[in-house]
C-alpha cells in the first residue's frame, strides 16, 4: 500500500514544511517515506510543490505523476494539479484564497478556509499548519497526537511560538471534523 | 541511532564529518549547494576547515594540497563544476593521492539545466582528466545509500590512495529520506607516513616523501602508469559491488540502470510482475569497477531475451553493457535527459516492446 500527497501553493506559505511533519510522522510511525521538493525553474508568483509519498515497502520510483491526495494551497496550484489526483482521493482547498471548487466528481473535496482560521489562532504564517492538520484528520494517514508531537517539536528552537501552532493545528483538526 | 528525515546533500554533509573529514572546499552550484551550506555550519563545530574557493578549479588543487598532506578531504559539484576539477583529477590520480569527489549531476552538455541526470557516466568512469587514470566510481540509488558510500569513499580512496567519485544526481540531493548514521569512522589512515608530507615532526619515518605527477624520464613514467594499472586490476578484483533484482526468475528481460532511475526501473518490475511478466534487474553499485562478469553471467540466463539499459543519459554505460555481454544478446537501450525522470509506465512501455 502507497500513498502519494503533493503539497502545493505559493512559495512562502509553508507547503515545504506541512509535507515534511507529515512525512515525519508516518516515519515514525514505521512507515517507508520520502519527501521530493520540485526544485525546476519557477517563475515568480507561481506554483511551489512538493511531493509526501508514505508506503508499507521500499520505495520505488519516488516520481509521482499521479498522486493519491492534493492539498492545494492557492487556486493556480488547484487548477494546475487537480486532474492529476487518483479517483478516490482526497483534494483539499484552502478556500481563504480559492474561491472555487474542483470539477471532479470521483474525489472527495475537502473546503477549509485555511487563512481565516489561521488568523482565528493568532497569525496567518501558521497556515500550514491548519492545512496540516485538517488534511491528516481527513485522511487518517498518520496519528493525529504523534503529529502535533512532530509540529511541536519543529517549533523547539522558537517556544514563544509553539502555542500558536498548537492551537492552529487543533483548529485545523476540527474544521476538517465540521466539515465531514 | 535513530532514523532521522534528511535531505540527501545535507546527508552527505554529516556522513562525511562522522567519516572524519575535517576539510571541506567546495564552490557553489545547483542542485548539490546544500551540502555546503550544511558543512559550513558544521565544520567548524567539528573543529574542521570550511572553504568555499574562488572557483571549482581552485578547488580541484585545493583538494590536491590537502590530500597530498594527508588530511581527509572532500569537495561537492555539479556537472559542470566537475568539469572544471577534472584537470586537479588527473594531477592527483597521478600523484596517487585519496579524495572524495561527489557529483550530483545535472543535466548537460554545457551549462544543460538544474534538473536531475546521469550524463557523467563517461566522464566519471572512462577519464574526464587527460591521461590513464581511473577514478573509483560510487553510485548510491537514494539518501541512506549515499550515506553509506560517503563514509566508505573515504577508507576506499585511502586504501588505493585514488581519488573517488560518488555519482548521485540531483533528485537523490534535494529529497529527504529517512536515514539511519552507521557508526563513526574516525580512523586515521594507516599508510599515511609511507607518502604524505605531512611534516617529518609527525611521522616515524625519516624517509623524505615527495607527491608529484611530473615523471621526465619515461621509464619512470611507464612505471608510474604500471603502478596505477596494477591498481585499477585490484579494484576490478576486490571492489566491485552491485544488486540484483528479481533475478531468482526466468525473466525474459535484463534490465541494467543506476541511481535514481533504477528505482523507476524497480518499480515498472514489480508492477510487470502483477501482469505475470517477469523482468531483472542488475544494478551497479560501483560503476568502476563495473560488474562485468555479473551482467555476462546475468545476460546469460536461458529465459532472457535481451538486456536492455535504461539510463538518463543518451546512451553511455550502455557501452559498458555491450562489453560485458559479449554479443550473446541483443543489448538495447532506453533513456531521457532532460530532467524528466522517465515514468514506470514508460519504462512498461519500453520493455513490452522488446517481448
Amino acid at each position: 500500500m502507497q500513498t502519494e500527497i503533493k503539497f502545493a501553493g505559493f512559495g512562502g506559505q509553508g507547503i515545504l514544511l506541512s509535507a515534511k511533519l507529515l512525512a515525519y510522522a508516518a516515519m515514525k510511525q514505521g512507515s517507508f517515506v520520502a519527501w521530493i521538493p520540485s526544485y525546476g525553474p519557477e517563475m515568480r508568483g507561481g506554483t511551489a510543490y512538493c511531493t509526501v509519498v508514505i508506503s508499507d515497502r521500499l520505495i520505488g520510483s519516488p516520481i509521482i505523476k499521479n498522486p493519491t491526495h492534493l492539498v492545494a494551497m492557492n487556486r493556480p496550484s488547484l487548477e494546475k494539479f487537480e486532474h492529476d489526483v487518483k479517483p478516490g482521493g482526497i483534494i483539499f482547498i484552502n478556500s481563504s484564497l480559492i474561491p472555487v471548487t474542483s470539477q471532479r466528481t470521483d474525489v472527495t473535496q475537502l473546503v477549509v478556509p485555511v487563512n481565516d482560521i489561521a488568523i482565528k489562532a493568532g497569525s496567518v504564517r501558521a497556515a500550514n499548519i491548519v492545512a496540516l492538520s485538517a488534511f491528516a484528520a481527513k485522511s487518517n494517514l498518520v496519528d493525529l497526537e504523534l503529529l502535533k508531537e512532530c509540529v511541536k517539536n519543529e517549533f523547539a528552537a522558537k517556544p514563544k511560538i509553539i502555542p500558536l501552532n498548537m492551537d492552529a493545528f487543533d483548529l485545523g483538526v476540527q474544521s476538517a471534523q465540521q466539515t465531514a | 541511532m535513530a532514523k532521522v528525515l534528511m535531505k540527501g546533500n545535507e546527508a552527505i554533509g554529516e556522513a562525511a564529518i562522522r567519516a572524519g573529514c575535517k576539510n571541506y572546499f567546495a564552490y557553489p552550484i545547483t542542485p548539490q549547494s546544500e551540502v555546503a551550506e550544511y558543512l559550513a555550519k558544521r565544520l567548524p563545530e567539528e573543529g574542521g576547515v570550511f572553504l568555499q574557493g574562488e572557483s571549482e578549479v581552485a578547488v580541484g588543487y585545493m583538494i590536491f594540497g590537502a590530500a597530498g598532506a594527508g588530511e581527509r578531504v572532500m569537495t561537492t559539484s555539479s556537472s559542470p563544476g566537475i568539469s572544471l576539477m577534472s584537470e586537479a583529477l588527473s594531477y592527483i590520480a597521478a600523484a596517487q593521492c585519496p579524495a572524495v569527489f561527489v557529483n550530483i549531476m545535472r543535466g548537460g552538455p554545457g551549462l544543460g539545466g538544474i534538473l536531475p541526470s546521469q550524463g557523467d557516466y563517461f566522464q566519471a568512469t572512462k577519464g574526464g582528466g587527460h591521461g590513464d587514470y581511473h577514478l573509483l566510481v560510487l553510485a548510491p540509488d537514494g539518501v541512506q545509500e549515499a550515506v553509506e558510500m560517503t563514509m566508505q569513499a573515504f577508507t576506499l580512496a585511502e586504501k588505493y590512495r585514488n581519488p573517488v567519485m560518488i555519482m548521485g544526481d540531483g533528485l537523490i540531493g534535494q529529497m529527504m529520506e529517512p536515514v539511519e548514521f552507521p557508526d563513526d569512522l574516525k580512523t586515521e589512515p594507516t599508510n599515511k607516513d609511507d607518502w604524505a608530507t605531512n611534516g617529518m615532526a609527525h611521522r616515524k619515518s625519516k624517509k623524505r616523501n615527495l607527491v608529484k605527477s611530473l615523471f621526465l624520464d619515461p621509464t619512470a613514467l611507464n612505471e608510474n602508469n604500471l603502478v596505477l594499472k596494477a591498481k585499477y586490476a585490484q579494484m576490478k578484483k576486490e571492489e566491485v559491488q552491485y544488486e540484483l533484482v528479481n533475478a531468482d526468475t526466468d525473466y525474459q528481460v535484463l534490465i541494467t540502470s543506476y541511481g535514481t532511475m533504477s528505482r523507476v526501473c524497480r518499480t515498472a518490475i514489480d508492477m510487470l510482475k502483477e501482469e505475470g511478466i517477469e523482468v531483472a534487474m542488475l544494478r551497479p553499485k560501483t560503476l568502476f569497477p563495473f560488474p562485468e562478469k555479473a551482467v555476462f553471467d546475468a545476460s546469460g540466463k536461458e529465459s532472457c531475451k535481451a538486456v536492455i539499459s535504461i539510463e538518463m543519459s543518451m546512451g553511455q554505460m550502455v557501452e559498458d553493457v555491450e562489453r560485458c555481454v559479449k554479443g550473446r544478446k541483443p543489448v538495447e537501450f532506453y533513456g531521457e535527459c532532460g530532467g524528466d525522470i522517465p515514468s514506470p509506465e514508460k519504462i512498461i512501455e519500453i520493455i513490452k516492446a522488446l517481448l
